[in-house]
């Protein structure tokens, strides 16, 4: 079956180490991290990524007041990925436009928002906010870019937990594919940082970072890591099909080679690197190659104590010793985890390896558990590799959901 | 409370739920919805901070009487001086 080619063509995110992808890369490659303190409701100072940029640049005053961060993270991602594509966006159709937006959760910090908001009533209900159920819908993210944007095709948000950045990429290919739309506009984003019930979930589990240096606090494959930071973020793309994308003269960042997804049915939060190897083997089949074609593995890994290994050992039962040219590295050492947005993140993160042909390192690896030590790790100082022609990104979630997408340098 | 001050907790309120208009010239007399850019939701916005802040209660039937500043203060004094009259 001869399916359309699907290519990148725009990239617009926010991290809390850069708001475009210029700024994102050279903080990846200098070794800068994003995590600082933020106050958390109920708890206190705590670890976290936090994004600085511009909501006023896309939004009035009053819709990032009536809006959620969330949504707002999507406009500010997709106006970026928009003006990056060059696209003559004011005179494309905008019912052959769809939002596909990855998110872990939504609606969390809204309604813990108004409960703070009516205890100060004595939890008097007459005093909960009308922007409540427009704010929660899960397709809320999605919802405001489209308002934002004019867009009339379909918009919405694809719930995948911490799998779900891919999730968007990917449900946007077959979109594509399918010729129900002409652009995505995908990826994932996450507002998490804003809900104190993300923190104290991770603490009641064991799985939550602490470190007196917040840049050092995310350090997945260290002996000392001690679980995740929690991050906000997003990032979206516009993926268009490849033919209309050169007869526009697209400048084109990669091309979506295949994916994976599938669920562990094993366990509500553990990992299950059996599933997640079958993940990775698929996505390497979907796309045409062979482990040892794969030249950079973006993992996953949380820095919790299991997760991480349990991922080096799916990554080592598929690339083994047999992958010489097969690098592997970790963006949440920089950036803490992203939820939603952190698949979608941590591809554009390394996106720039096909030019410069340097793999970002994982940071905050003073001492290497033994048992996260792969072949080709890239730890500490980035690492020049001889080619660059695939990325394989994983991203995996609660409840077992496993996804893992592969991009290549584009060729036409 | 007079008619003024009061027009004025009513412009307070505006200005924090339609922060990019400029209030520095609100006709009394002119429908607030034709001079600033407000929707059916802000004037629920309205009516919920009159609630919080005030302790003023404006019942559906109602809301057709906060459409001016000066159709607010005709409405609104009156259930001030009330409150304060109570306090």
């Amino acid at each position: 079956m001869n399916l359309p080619r699907i290519v990148i063509t725009g990239v617009g995110l926010t991290a809390p180490n850069g708001d475009s992808l210029p700024e994102f890369r050279r903080n990846l490659l200098a070794g800068v991290a994003g995590i600082g303190w933020v106050e958390v409701r109920y708890m206190g100072r705590l670890l976290a990524g936090a994004c600085l940029y511009d909501a006023l640049k896309y939004q009035k005053r009053k819709e990032v007041r009536v809006g959620t961060r969330a949504g707002s993270i999507s406009i500010w991602c997709a106006n970026q990925a928009i003006e990056d594509s060059g696209l003559p966006f004011g005179a494309f159709p905008k019912d052959r436009v769809g939002i596909y937006i990855g998110c872990t959760e939504h609606g969390n910090v809204e309604t813990e928002n108004e409960i703070y908001a009516i205890s100060k009533f004595n939890y008097d209900t007459k005093y909960w906010s009308h922007y409540h159920n427009p704010r929660t819908v899960a397709n809320n993210p999605a919802g405001e870019a489209s308002l934002n944007l004019g867009v009339t095709g379909p918009a919405y948000t694809i719930g995948a937990a911490c799998a779900a950045g891919n999730l968007g990429l990917i449900h946007a290919s077959q979109m594509l594919r399918l010729g129900e739309v002409d652009l995505a506009i995908c990826g994932g984003v996450s507002e998490s940082i804003h809900t104190f019930g993300i923190f104290a979930g991770f603490k009641s589990q064991g799985a939550l970072a602490t470190h007196e240096i917040p840049s050092k606090a995310s350090r997945p494959f260290d002996r000392a890591r001690n679980g995740i930071v929690v991050s906000e973020g997003g990032c979206l793309y516009t993926l268009e099909r490849m033919d209309d994308a050169l007869a526009r003269g697209a400048r084109i960042y990669a091309e979506i080679a295949g994916y994976g997804v599938n669920s562990d049915a094993s366990d509500y939060v553990l990992p299950n690197p059996v599933r997640q190897a079958e993940c990775i083997r698929k996505s390497i089949a979907h796309a045409g190659l062979r482990p040892a074609d794969i030249h950079i593995v973006n993992t996953h890994a949380t820095a919790t104590l299991l997760g991480d290994i349990q991922e080096c050992e799916a990554i080592r039962a598929v690339f083994g010793e047999g992958c010489p040219d097969t690098f592997v590295n970790n963006t949440k050492s920089f950036i803490g985890h992203c939820m939603g947005a952190a698949g979608a993140l941590e591809l554009a993160g390394n996106l720039p390896s096909f030019d410069d042909l340097t793999v970002h390192a994982t940071i905050n690896v003073d001492d290497l558990d033994p048992a996260c030590a792969l072949p080709g790790l890239v730890l500490n100082v980035p690492a020049k590799a001889r080619r660059i022609d695939t990325i394989l990104n994983n991203s995996f979630g609660m409840l077992g959901i496993n996804s893992t997408l592969i991009v290549k340098r584009f060729v036409a | 409370m007079t008619n003024e001050e009061c027009k004025k907790a009513v412009l307070d309120i505006i200005a924090d739920i339609a922060p990019d208009e400029d209030l520095s010239n609100v006709k009394p007399h002119v429908r607030l919805r034709d001079q600033l850019q407000l929707d059916s939701m802000d004037f629920l916005d309205i009516v919920m901070e009159l609630r919080k802040r005030h302790g003023i209660e404006v019942p559906e039937a109602d809301y057709l009487r906060l459409a001016s500043l000066d159709s607010c203060a005709e409405y609104l004094t009156p259930k001030f001086n009330a409150l304060a009259a109570k306090s």
